[in-house]
């Protein structure tokens, strides 16, 4: 469970800085999937990197389990970025290594620099990687290097290297940006999914909103760095959303997205297996 | 596909570079082989070592402490030489390597043209300043003006080289289009050639300041005059404090150029 | 569009048929051009003070003289050439090992992603790679040959050095060019500084290193082939004696050698590169 309590970030020193977070507050438990929605520049990327403090909160509270994320250092830092998995909008893959170097590195909090330098990972480790990649369907192309995949395989591997942390939460930032829409939900069922095999909270960053309201269990939409919204994606109306993103015809976009999803189904079957 | 597997428990990097399985053993023991040998060759004289760290220390020393007063009018002189040669030389060259340049663009002239321009650029290029220099030194006599001739020789090898290579990159249609108006081959070269290059011989003319002064503190080690000839006084003599002072400009004065080379080249474009 | 539009002496018609600058800026380019004309007649006056005019005008002989020495190039002299350019290539490619291996550490000092203390280390860092390009190889082996003596390891060293600050500028700015995304992923799984490192930047920044180190193997040939003019051991002390000694058809079998090796030292550098990259 992932507990944000009064979480703020302030870019540049001082009052008059540039506030790009505001007390935010909210819980995530377990197995749930939280789509993050909101216009670019809500601090939406910039939430999901406080959490894993990538980015500096300037105030607030963030528990996993029982440890304060906020103020930990050095060892203790890595020891719990190493219980979060990260997904990442361009994948973010070592792009001149190989699929399992990439699914392997999920490992590093683990291992000592020597095995990692020499390459020499626990068998354990290995053979949980080999499972994943079986897993998100790309047991056959684990000594291929990453540069090699398509964008839809690069997404599955910067999964499994999230998933080879044995992570505590899931942290997924635009993972759909850079993909082709059936792609982009066979990535979102595949998160989904494993959220739910696993019982793992997840916050996923994400703009499209029919998207997020297909996949996500609940919705925070974001303005400005403070939170507007909070609830069920039914509950999602073109209301709320002009609030959060300001005047945009939101009917026109449902209908693309509908369209999508027809034209996918029709061509899916096949599909299905290649994705697990 | 699904049930219950085992996967392997092991994994090993497929070789990314080198994947013949013979050459990846060969490799290794080639190299090995040949620094064994490399090594072996070497002549260590220990005891000299021993006494070079004594003289090492002092030159660090003169290094951190040094003394720009007692030769220095000196190394006025020697700066004085280099710097004028550095600018003399830069000038003559970029005069002499444009028509050269132009000669050697094989979209331009007519292949006897063409030859000739590229084997000038190619004796140019082959031959290091310091072998210049010898020959030039041992034609025109000690002083500056051997090694104002060997930085021009030089300086045209390197701007022409790359100027002709410009000139065969440029964009054809532009050129075409001046053609097509009826332009003589002198208004191809103004109007259609030369906009393009200029800037880029600009920019090389002055990075080729910038090595010039460089290679004239070299040249004054076999008697072209500059500061190289200074300082290969100071170290002969072994006034390491001197010799520091001499290094310790030199640095100065291409930390100085490589800014302002940046900055000009910046505000020109 | 041209700076030749106003060059002295050319029609004037030229600049009334099209105007392209306007009459403010002509004149300070004219000005421009005026100071470099001075400059540069000032600069000759002042270098050719001591210069012997008598000497120069001789030299037309001079060189025909040494010219007909040169031919033909004493080939029978070839066989003792061999050892010095064993030595030569040794003192290359051991100075380039030895100033790659310096170079990294430097390297990864001086980038900005990388330095522990942008305040304090990297300047140092940057400091070590200007002085390193500053100063030619031939210095560095001249006050290397002053310190240590005579030989091949003033010549190894003195390649080194001068590497140093040739691989650690480009390897540098290769580092600081690296796709931050990937080493962002490498932070975010929990990896110490030394593994983030490892998979995050290396990989990225390993085909540019062995371009850079191969490259610069290729100039550590052309310069030590001329190392031993200041005693630094390889081909160039048979230069210096060849020289000393007035033997110039031995000089024109050595500068014959030393372009084939230039020639074979770049061809192989060009292959290899293709072959890495």
């Amino acid at each position: 469970m992932l507990t944000l309590d009064h979480l703020s970030k302030t870019y540049g020193a001082g009052s008059s800085g540039d506030k790009a977070l505001h007390e935010v507050t909210f819980q995530v438990p377990q197995g749930q999937v939280l789509g993050l929605i909101g216009p670019s520049g809500a601090g939406k990327s910039t939430l999901i990197r406080c959490i894993n403090r990538l980015v500096e909160p300037s105030a607030g509270t963030i528990r996993l389990g029982k440890t304060n994320l906020a103020g930990l250092r050095g060892r203790e830092l890595r020891r719990a970025r190493r219980r979060i998995g990260m997904i990442f909008q361009e994948y973010a893959l070592v792009e001149r290594l190989t699929v399992m170097e990439n699914v392997l590195s999920g490992r590093l909090g683990y291992v000592p620099f020597w095995r990692s330098f020499t390459r020499r990972f626990p068998g354990h480790d290995i053979e949980n990687a080999y499972r994943l990649l079986d897993r998100v369907g790309l047991l056959d192309h684990a000594d291929k290097r990453a540069d090699a995949l398509s964008g839809g395989q690069r997404q599955r591997v910067g999964i499994a290297r999230a998933l080879a942390q044995e992570p505590e939460l899931l942290l997924v930032d635009e993972p759909t940006a850079s993909l082709d829409p059936r792609t982009s939900r066979q990535i979102m069922r595949l998160i989904t999914e494993i959220c739910a095999e696993r019982d793992l909270p997840a916050i996923v960053n994400i703009h499209d909103v029919p998207l997020a309201q297909q996949f996500m269990h609940r919705i925070v939409g974001l303005r400005s760095g403070e939170m507007v919204f909070d609830g069920a994606p039914q509950k999602l109306d073109d209301t709320m959303l002009t609030e959060i993103y300001g005047a945009e015809d939101w009917t026109l976009m449902r209908q693309e997205h509908e369209d999508d999803e027809v034209a996918e189904r029709a061509g899916r079957l096949p599909l299905a297996e290649s994705v697990g | 596909m699904k049930q219950a597997r085992h996967y392997p428990r092991h994994w090993r990097r497929p070789p990314q570079i080198i994947t013949g399985r013979r050459w990846r053993v060969l490799l290794p023991l080639a190299i090995l082989a040949y620094l064994t040998l490399a090594i072996s060759s070497l002549e260590v004289d220990t005891a000299r070592l021993i006494d070079g760290l004594e003289r090492g220390a002092r030159f660090a020393h003169g290094f951190l402490q040094p003394d720009f007063s007692s030769r220095w009018s000196d190394i006025r002189q020697g700066l004085i030489e280099s710097l004028t040669m550095t600018l003399t030389a830069t000038v003559v060259g970029i005069l002499i390597s444009v028509p050269i340049g132009i000669g050697a663009a094989r979209n331009l002239v007519a292949r006897p043209v063409y030859l000739v321009c590229r084997s000038i650029i190619a004796v140019s290029r082959s031959l290091q300043e310091i072998i210049i220099a010898i020959f030039l030194v041992a034609m025109f006599g000690f002083g500056p003006f051997a090694g104002f001739i060997t930085l021009a020789f030089a300086s045209i090898g390197f701007l022409a080289k790359l100027l002709a290579d410009d000139i065969e990159e440029i964009d054809a249609s532009q050129a075409e289009a001046i053609r097509a108006t009826g332009a003589s081959w002198w208004q191809l070269v103004h109007y259609a050639i030369q906009p393009q290059v200029m800037p880029r011989l600009l920019g090389l003319s002055l990075y080729r300041l910038d090595i010039n002064f460089r290679e004239s503190a070299v040249i004054g080690i076999v008697g072209a005059g500059g500061i190289g000839a200074t300082l290969n006084t100071a170290i002969d003599r072994y006034e390491y404090d001197s010799a520091g002072a001499i290094l310790l400009i030199v640095i100065a004065i291409v930390m100085l150029a490589e800014y302002a080379s940046s900055h000009l080249r910046k505000t020109l474009q | 569009m041209s700076k030749l539009d106003v060059k002295p002496g050319e029609p004037s018609h030229y600049s009334q048929a099209w105007t392209f600058r306007t009459p403010r800026a002509r004149l300070a380019l004219w000005l421009g051009w005026l100071a470099l004309v001075a400059l540069f007649v000032w600069c000759w006056q002042l270098m050719n003070e001591d210069t012997m005019w008598l000497f120069v005008a001789d030299a037309p002989r001079q060189a025909a003289d040494i010219g007909s020495r040169l031919f033909p190039p004493a080939l029978g002299y070839m066989p003792e050439l061999l050892a010095p350019l064993w030595d030569t290539l040794n003192i290359a490619t051991l100075g380039t090992l030895g100033g790659v291996i310096l170079a990294v550490p430097v390297a990864f000092l001086a980038a900005r992603n990388t330095t522990p203390s942008a305040a304090l280390v990297r300047p140092v860092a940057l400091l070590v790679i200007v002085t390193s390009r500053s100063i030619n190889s031939l210095i560095w082996a001249l006050l290397l040959v002053a310190i240590i003596g005579p030989g091949l390891l003033a010549g190894i060293v003195a390649i080194a050095l001068r590497s140093i600050g040739f691989v650690g500028k480009l390897l540098y700015e290769a580092i600081e060019e690296t796709d931050a995304r990937q080493i962002e992923a490498m932070v975010a799984t929990g990896a110490r500084s030394a593994q983030v490192i490892h998979y995050g930047i290396v990989p990225q920044v390993l085909p540019a290193f062995w371009g850079i180190s191969v490259f610069r193997w290729d100039i550590n040939i052309r310069e030590s082939t001329i190392l031993g003019l200041v005693g630094a051991g390889g081909i160039g002390m048979k230069l210096q004696s060849s020289i000393d000694t007035l033997a110039w058809s031995q000089v024109a079998t050595i500068l014959l050698v030393i372009l084939a090796t230039v020639v074979v030292s770049e061809a192989i550098s060009a292959r290899m590169r293709r072959a890495l990259i």
